[in-house]
């Protein structure tokens, strides 16, 4: 009786936990109840943590002496790991937080692959089912690590441009087979000559380096503007791996936390790519933005250049005004700047909306969020399909630091690598101000016939700075018409 | 009385179906402006893969399985707690909205009903 306690405790808190992730998640589908979701998945999660500790009253013959060790080692390493990605997370800029969602789910992946790495050393897997299902999930976990290391880099800027050699994929797809022939001898012959898999640690070491390759390879010729998609695949994939680790381990919490977590995965990345109009083999598979780059001669007109000023007064006098913002408004922190002029043009009776492109930002979703930092309510924040049409009657399309999501060149050009993508058709609007750095191109380096065209004037300069022309032009004109 | 859990089979696949079909069910109906928040929530859950390395490293014999079970736990727990840290962060931003703007539409009122104010 005695000895069964533990595992009571467990088996009560695993159920809860699993029960609260579920819930978490589904507060989290609402706005409404979004905050308190996160809460209740996190109680979850430490009650999970803290029984998972009376495993040490139950552990087996052999690991019994080393067992004030291994406590100590998983105390540290909770304190260390957990450590430094709270601090870490709690440090890191909305901006950025692409990249440390890659690096947490690479985290993930990599403890999968760790977990299945001690079961496969400790010849721990039981039957055929077991060793097959721990390689399985080996294989997934080690590729999210190494893929979402990748992701990592690139959105950070470490990696800049696709790496490509000739013949990349079939490549891959060998790398994939010699890493599956691999895993199938090791099967093979723990089974039949029923050799322990401990006596052939290098056939072990060979399976998790090809995998670990094959994730880098996988990543590494996809584009930086379809990188959100691949951490939602590698998300899904690391939610695959627990859960084939949570069976190994006979542990149902982790097989369900793992296969809702690889089921919304998979749901967001179609939905993600979607709104990309692409498949996802598309995404993986073909070398985007490896077309014959466009030729600036391709492209009618002249950019014109105008004062950040003039653009402002030019929009307190138009009637209605479409935002269309993007990553470059959030590089330059320029949203509460953005409200302000808003509001101003608001008082003086200008309709004024924003457009949101489903992949605006780096991730989907991620403009939405640095607009609610600033403040910006719901109500004026509209997606791509409920205001496209409205661009048309619109006087003044107002572009802040966006460029692929309103490049026409997505409708049109077949060569283009963002051909097929929905765009905001902000070119469609009377007039389009586009406020930019500099001449440079955007994240997928195509050339925008929009900023040539004759409705549309350049403003150059940081979006914060301009933004904050633009509230002093007009609020000097209001003083003026006042006086 | 014996609480051991054994799961094989057909149990399994009953488990990882229902799972998943709820995973499925469960997302499907949120709104584009939560994406992200719920890409790096749903991250956070499988930030549970440490509870699995716990139990591998206290199961650990050898230093070789040490080692390894203390990766799988140092990696797992930085899920966990970077998942939770920037989901938290990301949802406390979705601040009420301050005031009613008088042309609001219907149907974006709908999408983003108000709130309670509940700020971490």
């Amino acid at each position: 009786m005695l000895h069964s306690i533990p595992q009571l405790v467990i088996g009560v808190t695993d159920l809860a936990a699993a029960f609260l992730f579920m819930y978490g998640l589904q507060r989290m589908s609402s706005p409404v109840t979004a905050s308190s979701g996160i809460t209740v998945a996190g109680v979850g999660m430490l009650v999970a943590i803290l029984a998972s500790f009376l495993y040490a009253l139950d552990v087996g013959v052999a690991a019994r002496p080393h067992l004030m060790v291994n406590i100590g080692l998983a105390v540290v390493a909770l304190a260390v790991g957990g450590g430094v990605s709270w601090w870490s997370g709690r440090k890191v800029a909305m901006t950025s937080m692409p990249q440390m969602v890659a690096l947490y789910n690479g985290m993930g992946g990599g403890a999968a692959a760790a977990i299945a790495a001690v079961e496969l050393f400790g010849n721990k897997a039981d039957g055929a089912t077991q060793l097959v299902v721990t390689l399985i999930g080996a294989l997934i976990g080690a590729v999210s690590l190494s893929g979402s290391l990748v992701a990592w880099a690139k959105l950070d800027g470490v990696l800049n441009k696709p790496f490509r050699v000739r013949g990349q994929q079939v490549v891959n797809g060998l790398g994939l087979l010699a890493t599956l022939c691999i895993g199938g001898y090791i099967v093979f012959v723990t089974l039949a000559a029923t050799t322990p898999v401990m006596a052939m640690p290098e056939l072990i070491y060979l399976f998790f380096g090809l995998s670990l390759v094959f994730g880098i390879l996988l990543t590494l010729p996809i584009g930086g503007a379809d990188m959100p998609v691949v951490i939602s695949i590698y998300n899904a994939f690391t939610g695959l791996a627990v859960g084939l680790e949570g069976f190994v381990l006979q542990n149902p919490a982790l097989m369900i936390a793992g296969m809702v977590v690889g089921a919304a995965g998979l749901l967001l990345t179609l939905l993600m790519a979607k709104a990309m109009n692409r498949s996802i083999a598309n995404i993986l598979f073909t070398n985007f933005g490896a077309v014959a780059k466009q030729k600036r001669g391709d492209i009618k007109g002249t950019l014109k250049p105008v004062e950040a000023g003039d653009a402002g007064i030019f929009m307190r006098y138009a009637s209605s005004v479409i935002i269309v913002p993007g990553y470059g408004l959030a590089v330059a922190q320029g949203q509460q700047k953005l409200y302000e002029f808003v509001k101003l043009l608001q008082g003086a009776g200008v309709s004024v909306k924003f457009a949101v492109h489903p992949v605006a930002g780096r991730m989907p979703g991620q403009m939405d969020v640095l607009l609610a930092e600033a403040g910006v309510p719901y109500d004026l924040i509209f997606q791509l399909e409920d205001i496209n049409d409205e661009f048309a009657t619109t006087d003044v399309a107002l572009v802040i630091g966006a460029n692929d999501v309103v490049n026409p060149a997505a409708r049109t050009e077949k060569s283009s690598p963002i051909y097929g993508m929905p765009i905001l058709n902000a070119d469609k609007a009377k007039k389009v101000y586009v406020v930019k750095r500099g001449e440079g191109k955007g994240y997928a380096g195509v050339v925008n016939g929009l900023f040539y065209g004759d409705n549309c004037d350049m403003v150059y300069g940081d979006a914060a700075a301009v933004l904050g022309k633009m509230v002093d032009a007009v609020r000097a004109l209001g003083t003026k018409a006042a006086a | 009385m014996q609480f051991a859990i054994s799961i094989s089979g057909f149990v399994a696949l009953y488990i990882f179906m229902l799972g998943a079909f709820a995973g499925w069910v469960i997302i499907g109906h949120v709104p584009a402006i939560l994406h992200t928040p719920l890409m790096s929530g749903s991250n956070f859950v499988h930030g549970i893969v440490v509870v699995g390395g716990i139990f591998a490293l206290l199961n650990a014999t050898t230093s070789l399985e040490q080692g390894v079970g203390f990766v799988a736990v140092l990696l797992g727990a930085g899920n966990a707690a970077g998942g939770f840290a920037v989901t938290d962060r990301m949802l406390a931003m979705f601040k009420p909205t301050a005031h009613e703007p008088n042309h609001a539409h219907a149907h974006a009122k709908a999408r983003h009903p108000k709130r309670d104010r509940h700020v971490a």
